[in-house]
């Protein structure tokens, strides 16, 4: 037998990813059709625990809260990231300053995070009251206890975090822009601002699918933000998916329909991966087909 | 793929002097340097409020606002975040969510780094059936929430008598640790040029000699990418730690966490502004030290194509 040693080395990781990532994966979806509590319970229920999700206004929040954040997280952080991107690729003084000021923040946890903003924006002695105390006296800025825009608190707390990451992914494909093209636009008396939009970004489409794509999954894990920031409240406005699996899992002990939570959770992850990654093979494709 | 090596950003930095020549002043460019400062003065806020909470007394943090220096900035709250800071009922301080953290790290981040490489070694250079198809399970298992598989892992692991115990926490982090760890290793294996490997083979040597006296003294860098990736992500960890970790091997952000969450009544805030710091002081020292390898973990995780 040829490789064996090599056969020896790889078969735990094997081992270890059929079981976790696909067995594990399938017996949650076989969960989501039982009736199970806390302990497994294999009788097939069909479409209950489905039903039960839907009709849960809790998940139903949850679910729509996903969009909001969603639609507000990932267009903030790649607006402000790109903007901040184009900005230093400017010949800047102190461009290391910059740089290491907007990452920081994603080096910080979630719970970091929505532990400092959830402070910062304290409806009594927070932002609210630093500008009462610049002699506004009627200023209120209560966004984490009114239950219409605590989500839009942590969108902003979010977007804090990850905008960072957006611009050090795109610098980077912005310095990898070959000169010839900036001298072409130049001879073309293209102006700067407008080589940037209509030229150079669509060149960075990978770079650009590359953000999107790490900040939709985190939008859909996104769960350690919301606890420290508003623990879901004020009352469930701010529930999200990962959360409401982790309540019924643990807290609630309905493993059936947190399973089928959790179901939902997964189609969202291919519903995103895998136009990107058909997209990555299309190209793939054809950049082996124009060698060719 | 793209090797790592070239996911680098920034690259070329430094190299300024094949640019343009220094700018004068011009009204855009002061444009670019406001909206650069205030974004910068937007990043660093939140800090900024958490460290000068973390340095007043609590009478001071009612009357002030917070964004208003100290008057007489004092450790004091620092001290009792880290010796007796409550999380319900124990009063022990951070420092045994600290200690926790780093019994997580450090065996995590060691077994990450030898899985890593022997996987990322075996699948550049023993391609065997069903590589390509084990690497797509993997990447597809980096993306994976870890709620998805939760209820499951958590009965494997009560079975196996793993549930709340440190070996099992580190397990498990080494498990979702592996696949971007395995990808980084891969791809800087794969750039290297493969006559290195065919030499090696051609002296005789075999699969484990190649892998312990060629391939691994070479992995210097992307081992440095790998160490700062896992530390970062694993020190950073709430879910994991919340549920695996049981009462006796809580993590420090979870311990954070309860200590802001279980106070009823008064609030200390200088106390869970400082415990907080003290939470985020370890990525961040790892971040300012490692400057440019802290960006590549992150690029070099994310950009395939």
């Amino acid at each position: 037998m040829r490789h064996l040693s090599a056969k020896i080395a790889i078969a735990p990781t094997v081992l270890v990813t059929l079981i976790v990532f696909v067995g594990c994966l399938v017996w949650t979806f076989a969960i989501s059709f039982t009736s199970t509590r806390g302990v497994p319970v294999f009788d097939f229920v069909g479409l209950a625990k489905y039903q039960e999700l839907w009709a849960s206004s809790r998940w139903q929040t949850s679910f729509k809260n996903m969009f909001i954040f969603g639609a507000g997280f990932i267009s903030l952080s790649l607006i402000l990231g790109m903007l901040l991107a184009v900005l230093i690729d400017q010949q800047v003084r102190a461009e290391n300053a910059f740089r290491t000021i907007f990452l920081y923040p994603h080096a910080l946890s979630y719970i970091v995070t929505g532990l400092a903003w959830q402070w910062f924006l304290n409806p009594q002695l927070g932002l609210q009251k630093f500008v009462q105390d610049l002699g506004w006296s009627d200023f209120t800025f209560r966004v984490l206890v009114d239950r219409n825009v605590a989500i839009y608190a942590i969108i902003a707390a979010a977007v804090w975090h990850s905008a960072g990451l957006v611009m050090a992914i795109m610098l980077a494909g912005l310095r990898g822009v070959d000169d010839e093209i900036w001298k072409a636009t130049k001879v073309e008396g293209i102006p700067r601002w407008r080589a940037y939009i209509w030229i150079i970004l669509p060149m960075l489409g990978p770079a650009m699918t590359t953000c999107i794509m790490l900040l939709a999954f985190g939008v859909i894990r996104n769960y350690d933000l919301v606890v420290a920031m508003t623990n879901g409240g004020p009352g469930t406005a701010t529930e999200v998916p990962a959360k409401f699996v982790m309540e019924y899992l643990f807290e609630r002990q309905n493993a059936g329909l947190a399973s089928a939570a959790a179901t939902i959770m997964l189609l969202s992850v291919v519903a995103v991966g895998a136009p990107v990654w058909y997209l990555q093979s299309w190209r793939n494709r054809r950049r082996i087909a124009g060698r060719g | 793929m793209v090797a790592v090596s070239q996911t680098t950003p920034f690259a070329g930095h430094g190299i300024e002097a094949a640019g343009p020549k220094p700018r004068q002043l011009t009204l855009p460019r002061f444009g670019v340097y406001v909206f650069l400062f205030v974004a910068a003065l937007f990043f660093l806020l939140p800090v900024y409020v958490m460290i000068v909470t973390s340095l007043k007394p609590l009478a001071e943090i009612r009357e002030t606002n917070v964004l208003m220096p100290p008057m007489a900035p004092t450790l004091a709250a620092w001290w009792e975040a880290w010796n007796s800071a409550c999380t319900g009922l124990k009063c022990d301080g951070v420092k045994v969510g600290f200690l926790n953290s780093v019994k997580i790290v450090v065996p995590t981040v060691i077994l990450s780094v030898l899985i890593g490489s022997l996987n990322g070694y075996v699948m550049s250079f023993w391609r065997f059936k069903g590589a390509n198809l084990l690497f797509a399970t993997l990447m597809f298992g980096a993306f994976l929430p870890i709620q998805v598989v939760l209820y499951p892992i958590v009965r494997l692991w009560s079975a196996m008598g793993l549930f709340g115990s440190l070996p099992g926490i580190i397990l498990i982090h080494v498990i979702f640790g592996m696949p971007i760890v395995t990808l980084m290793y891969r791809n800087f294996y794969a750039a290297l040029p493969i006559e290195i490997f065919k030499a090696a083979r051609v002296d005789g040597a075999g699969f484990w000699r190649i892998f312990g006296h060629v391939f691994l003294p070479m992995s210097g860098p992307i081992t440095v990418v790998v160490v700062i990736w896992q530390v970062t992500g694993v020190w950073n960890d709430y879910i994991m730690g919340l549920t695996f970790g049981g009462l006796s091997n809580s993590p420090m952000t979870v311990q954070l966490n309860n200590i802001v969450g279980s106070q009823t009544g008064e609030r200390f805030f200088n106390v869970e502004m400082a415990a907080t710091m003290l939470t985020a002081l370890v990525p961040l020292v790892v971040y300012m030290v490692s400057g440019r390898w802290f960006v590549r973990g992150i690029t070099a995780g994310a950009v395939k194509g």
